[in-house]
């Protein structure tokens, strides 16, 4: 398909886009370095990167990705901060929509692709499904260690001593390690992987998962994936094992314990409500039934928003 | 309020509404032609087509309106809609020895062959605001004396100090060799001189700027003269396979500019002039003195200098020039982040009880410590 008609003197005019934005020949150059990505878990990929059409930072990496592994028959659910609602999960959402044509979905059990920004959904995912992760700084050494040509040498030679030093030292000065989300982690045993920064609570999630990961950084110009069933370690020391949050309170919504909540502040008198992070669980498990403390305040009806499946489609 | 970050889809679709509406502005108003654009904003346009890394006038000034006059914003629309353009291949290198001048400018002579153009410039123009303009005087009447256009050649300066073998030849390439395209393979390092140019092209002129302002003020210092600026246009050929030779494509305009930078030797060189060399389009004649100047500055590895400035820092230098990526990660920070926030209150909720905690059991430490003194 073209992309633009250019007549001789005039502007060029909008005309009908490849199918899911990407030229096909970007398409096979973005697959081929997730094939490599695949073949070396964990490692980082470099690829040519197109500038597309929103901004470095809104999840161009992840973008490209799901563009360049969508087919006709795919179902997509897009989330960001584990809601299919937030504003650019939509924006990104109405992106394939229009230019792939393709299924969407609020509902993690029917979606083939879920590209993702922050979280990964609650409900454990399939061998059918590819979980397409954004991520803004790839690499997990960054902030040790600033330039690129060091830090790809440091991973050639599994050099991850500065990791370790600084976890330690967080240990040493607080009691624990400091790092709540972007919680490095160790991939087959070989490459230390940044999981983006969804919170820790989300890194046993990573470890054996059934469904592919794919991960890509679009401004950095990197991709890099966990294959299914790989093993991925979370960074800790013997004496100070990895440890995930804990929320002391279920859902205020749907009652649910042992998921990632978001604080609502209700009021600004201390007013606050816990409520599932991961909007569609939330959603499917009130349908099912399931009330929480708080779900007859009057401020869970706003919360809610819209009760059941009626935005889904 | 929450309800902010839900149901999103009205609220894009309101937004684009009312960004829509003022971007027009007042409709009692003529709306601006994109011909006003390119015709009377030109510097804003060049601006526009170089780090959008796209010549075209006419879309760099509907690039300008529908940004409602933000720059970087116009080049992010126009890179955007670069990557969607076909490749069919790269234009032979353009000659600007051959080019049809407009203006030229060498600060190292006096006279030279060719001589010095002014052409169209501020240089020399009193910053005092011309309310003329602001009334209805339109400045179309104004006549202007030019110099006959001649055939006498204008060699570039560089040509010249090469005669005499005071600065550094160009380097010579094999015109088959690849040359290196960022757009197409990611950057990495070591880049090579290549990249670093092409890169520098597309980059930010205030980034650029500034780094070449630091190397005169001490941070890596580099002696530059302004060998030569020059403006005008010239013409971009294409060698055809099918044909077997190289036809003209058309012409752009663009600002070269030869930084003759003074060079003591090293054990591995001779004193010598060295060069920095900075090509842009259109005519951005800051920009493209400040390329030449971070050009050089960064050839400090080949030319056996020492690193000491941010300005010689390739990697420093290469990863953030690009002001399409600059803008997006920065601002990116818009974008809800409650999901970490939450992980970090967390965190610094939990630390903050510690701290008390420990300093409640150090007071009654210390209480009964003095105690037992008394």
């Amino acid at each position: 398909m073209s992309i633009a008609v250019e007549t001789d003197d005039e502007l060029p005019v909008e005309g009908d886009y490849n199918f899911a934005y990407l030229d096909e020949q970007t398409k096979r150059m973005i697959r081929r370095a997730i094939l490599k990505g695949i073949a070396i878990p964990g490692y980082q990929v470099p690829f040519a990167a197109r500038e597309m059409p929103m901004p470095y930072g809104w999840g161009t990496g992840g973008v490209q990705v799901t563009a360049a592994i969508l087919g006709k028959d795919d179902c997509l659910k897009m989330i960001d901060q584990g809601s299919d609602d937030t504003t650019n999960a939509v924006s990104l959402r109405s992106f394939f929509e229009k230019t792939a044509g393709i299924r969407t979905t609020y509902e993690t059990s029917e979606a083939t692709v879920i590209q993702t920004r922050h979280r990964i959904p609650e409900k454990p995912l399939t061998e059918d499904q590819v979980l397409v992760f954004q991520v803004p700084i790839p690499e997990p050494l960054r902030f040790l260690e600033p330039r690129e040509t060091e830090t790809r040498k440091m991973h050639a030679l599994e050099d991850y001593g500065l990791m370790h030093v600084k976890l330690y030292e967080d240990i040493a000065r607080n009691g624990h390690i400091a790092t709540t989300y972007a919680y490095p982690v160790k991939v087959n045993d070989r490459y230390v992987m940044d999981p983006s920064p969804t919170p820790k609570f989300d890194n046993p999630k990573i470890d054996r998962m059934a469904a592919l990961q794919l991960y890509g950084a679009g401004r950095e110009k990197r991709i890099y994936a966990v294959p299914p069933y790989t093993e991925v370690k979370s960074l800790d020391f013997e004496d100070y094992p990895f440890e995930i949050q804990k929320f002391d309170k279920p859902c205020g919504l749907c009652g649910a314990e042992n998921v990632y909540l978001d604080e609502v502040i209700l009021d600004d008198r201390g007013g606050r409500m816990f409520v599932c992070s991961d909007s569609d669980h939330c959603e499917e498990r009130r349908a099912d039934g399931h009330l929480g403390p708080m779900a007859a305040d009057p401020a869970a009806a706003d919360i809610a928003g819209p009760t059941g499946k009626e935005t889904a489609r | 309020m929450y309800v902010a970050v839900k149901g999103g889809e009205r609220a894009i679709r309101n937004a684009h509404k009312l960004l829509a509406r003022r971007r027009r502005g007042d409709t009692s108003v003529p709306a601006l032609t994109l011909e006003q654009i390119a015709g009377q904003l030109a510097h804003s346009v060049a601006r526009v087509m170089g780090e959008g890394s796209l010549y075209d006038e006419m879309l760099a000034a509907l690039a300008i309106k529908q940004a409602r006059g933000d720059l970087i914003e116009a080049a992010f629309l126009m890179r955007a809609y670069r990557t969607t353009l076909p490749r069919f291949g790269y234009s032979r290198p353009i000659d600007t020895a051959r080019m049809l001048v407009e203006r030229r400018v060498s600060a190292t002579y006096k006279d030279l062959p060719g001589g010095q153009v002014l052409g169209p410039t501020f240089d020399y123009s009193h910053r005092l605001l011309d309310f003329a303009l602001a009334a209805e005087d339109d400045g179309s009447d104004l006549p202007v004396d030019t110099a006959p256009v001649t055939d006498e050649p204008m060699p570039r300066v560089t040509d010249l100090l090469g005669e005499e073998g005071l600065i550094e030849p160009d380097p010579v390439t094999d015109e088959d060799a690849p040359v290196g395209d960022l757009t197409r393979e990611p950057l990495s390092f070591p880049a090579d001189r290549d990249l670093r140019l092409q890169n520098l092209a597309r980059g930010d002129e205030g980034f650029l700027l500034a780094l070449a302002y630091s190397t005169q003020r001490g941070y890596g210092r580099t002696h530059p003269f302004a060998g030569e600026i020059r403006y005008g246009e010239v013409e971009v050929e294409f060698f055809a396979e099918e044909l077997g030779f190289a036809v003209t494509l058309g012409t752009i305009k663009v600002t070269e500019c030869q930084m003759v930078n003074q060079f003591q030797g090293t054990a591995k060189a001779a004193p010598t002039f060295t060069r920095g060399y900075g090509l842009v389009f259109g005519q951005v004649e800051r920009k493209a003195m400040s390329m030449a100047m971070v050009d050089r500055s960064m050839r400090w590895q080949e030319l056996g200098e020492e690193q000491t400035a941010p300005a010689q820092d390739v990697e420093f230098v290469l990863s953030h020039s690009d002001n399409i990526q600059a803008t997006g990660f920065v601002e990116h920070l818009k974008l809800p982040h409650y999901v970490d926030f939450q992980a970090e209150l967390d965190l610094v909720r939990r630390m903050r009880a510690e701290w008390f905690d420990r300093r409640k059991a150090d007071a009654t430490d210390g209480n009964q410590g003095r105690k037992a003194a008394e």
